[in-house]
């Protein structure tokens, strides 16, 4: 190994990102690569299936860094190549171009991909996915086909993709059916009283709801593009296109090829390390190792902050463990999701504020402690949220049920 | 565009030319400026995109809306009354000269 050889960050997302300018917070002055495969310096994604969906017109940028910002910190940017093979034993990456890099170290940070539907007429014109610019922008143009075509846009997986997308087709003006596997919206991660309310709010703006549909078969046109969509009962529904929101595959395929254990993602520890002291990972591709001995799977942008900045510190020898509170957001039409801890294994749900309104917070406890809040349009429940969770304080299932309670008080007191 | 001057926590000042329908803040989270976090991209989720309007600007921008005033109760330096969330603060030409400070802290 040469260690003048640079640091190597493979993906130039939200992760890889972080990892190079942490690495320069945390004194590293040697040389940094970070490759991406896509032409765009790193960008956030949040937007792809919100405001810039429907907006795109609105020059919001969309960069987390520019080109510039990170040639000043001396981060050497190198789009548009892609990892083919991480090969441990002559500690070097191959490009697709041939070309071989010889690393000192190396942190892999290369996001997820989308779920692809396993059935036939997957490939056909028309279904699309959303991960990145061009999907989004291609996803838009569909959809405001559809629109002055007056051909229905059928979302398929009634999660937080989809559903956002199902919003923005409706600001479009195309109709919407949003077909859901599973009985309620969000199932994974919400109580059914925020699917609920959901369900709803997606009613009252004509989106069309069908679950427990299992979708075996698209149908094309004889040109190729998808016409319609079938379900395990038989039924048909009508598509001018078809947006796949089924959920994402970690990409831990270099890392799982070059014998790192993988499981559903690159095995990490709370501090970013894989099984190779040479290297880390950071953000969707990973699965993190907790403490009790379960695998915690996240992708949200914090998790890949978090983990990037984990992942620097761990490369310069230092211990980052990453304990904050996970936080989440989404936005469909009016109504905004903030989520703060991670509800999975709750026993009880306690609720604040107007339902029908909706402007409330699902408060979640396991054996009376509190472990999660989804807030919809109650940003201080959700501020107040981050706080508790993440300083240990739980306030008792009956101060949550009582409105009259002041929560902010509980951290006032701690305080 | 208009020009936008950011004084960062070390007290350097950073000039921007910022597009006309930009953020403040997405400008600069691009140009790398070290006082920003701005975690949510602009989706008001995160109140990690504070920063103080100097004078005479406050005046001269539209008033904040419900929500981000309850973003700004949680912000993590000090709040203060000329206290904006910088991607909620869109350029104009008119804006030319927009002063706006960082905080010592966003989370
Ligand atoms: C439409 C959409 C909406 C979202 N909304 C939210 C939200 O509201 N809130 C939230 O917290 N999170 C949201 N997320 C999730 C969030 O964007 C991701 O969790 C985050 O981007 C993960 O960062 P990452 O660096 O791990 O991966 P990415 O940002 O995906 O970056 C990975 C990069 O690596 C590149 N790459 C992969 N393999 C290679 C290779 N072999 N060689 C070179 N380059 C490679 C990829 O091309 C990609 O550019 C959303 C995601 C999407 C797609």
């Amino acid at each position: 190994m040469s260690s003048h050889a640079p640091i190597i960050i493979v993906g130039a997302g939200q992760a890889g990102v972080q990892i190079a300018e942490s690495l320069r917070q945390e004194g590293y002055g040697g040389e940094l690569l970070l490759i991406g495969e896509e032409p765009h310096p790193p960008y956030q994604r949040p937007p792809l299936s919100k405001k810039w969906l429907f907006d795109a017109g609105n020059p919001v940028s969309l960069a987390i860094r520019g080109a510039e910002a990170l040639a000043r910190r001396r981060i050497e940017l190198k789009l548009e190549a892609r990892v083919e093979r991480l090969d441990r034993g002559s500690t070097t990456l191959e490009l697709a171009s041939g070309e071989r890099l010889s690393y000192s170290r190396v942190a892999l940070a290369t996001g997820s991909l989308p779920r692809v539907l396993p059935v036939p007429g997957a490939t056909l014109q028309g279904v699309l996915c959303l991960r990145g610019i061009a999907d989004s922008a291609a996803i838009a143009a569909a959809i405001r086909r559809c629109a002055s075509e007056q051909r229905p846009v059928v979302v398929i997986g009634g999660g937080f993709i989809g559903l956002e997308v199902a919003a923005g087709a409706r600001k479009l003006g195309a109709a919407v059916t949003v077909l859901e596997g599973l009985p309620r919206l969000m199932s994974r991660v919400t109580a059914p009283i925020v699917s609920e309310a959901f369900e709803q709010l997606h009613r009252s703006h004509g989106v069309q709801f069908v679950f427990d549909a299992q979708v075996t078969e698209l149908r094309g046109t004889r040109e190729g593009h998808v016409a319609m969509v079938r379900t395990a009962d038989g039924r048909e529904f009508a598509a001018g296109c078809v947006v796949v929101g089924i959920g994402v595959t970690p990409d831990d395929r270099l890392a799982a090829e070059a014998g790192l254990p993988c499981e559903r993602g690159i095995i990490v520890d709370e501090c970013s390390r894989t099984a190779d002291p040479m290297i880390v990972a950071a953000g969707d591709c990973t699965a993190r190792r907790l403490a009790d001995g379960r695998l915690l799977r996240l992708e949200s942008v914090q998790n890949a902050v978090e983990q990037g900045k984990s992942a620097a510190a761990a490369l310069m020898g230092r211990e980052r463990p990453f304990y904050a509170t996970p936080w989440f957001w989404s936005d469909q039409y009016d109504v905004k999701l903030q989520m703060a801890g991670l509800s999975q294994g709750y026993d009880q749900v306690i609720v604040r504020g107007d339902v029908a309104k909706p402007a409330f917070s699902a408060f979640y406890l396991r054996a009376g402690r509190l472990i999660a809040v989804d807030s919809l349009n109650r940003i201080p429940d959700h501020m107040l949220a981050k706080r508790l969770l993440d300083n240990d304080l739980s306030p008792t299932a009956e101060q949550i049920a009582d409105a009259g309670f002041d929560l902010h008080s509980l951290v006032r007191q701690s305080a | 565009m208009a020009r936008v001057t950011y004084i960062e926590p070390d007290g350097r000042a950073v000039t921007l030319e910022v597009a006309t329908g930009h953020s403040v803040m997405s400008a600069a989270m691009e140009a790398g400026l070290e006082g920003i976090e701005a975690q949510c991209g602009g989706n008001m989720a995160c109140a990690t995109c504070h920063c103080y309007v100097q004078d005479p600007w406050l005046e001269r921008l539209p008033p904040p809306g419900e929500d981000e005033r309850l973003m700004l109760q949680n912000v993590a330096a000090e709040r203060r009354d000329n206290s904006r969330l910088s991607c909620q603060l869109i350029v104009r030409p008119e804006l030319e000269g927009l002063t706006v400070e960082f905080p010592e802290r966003q989370s």
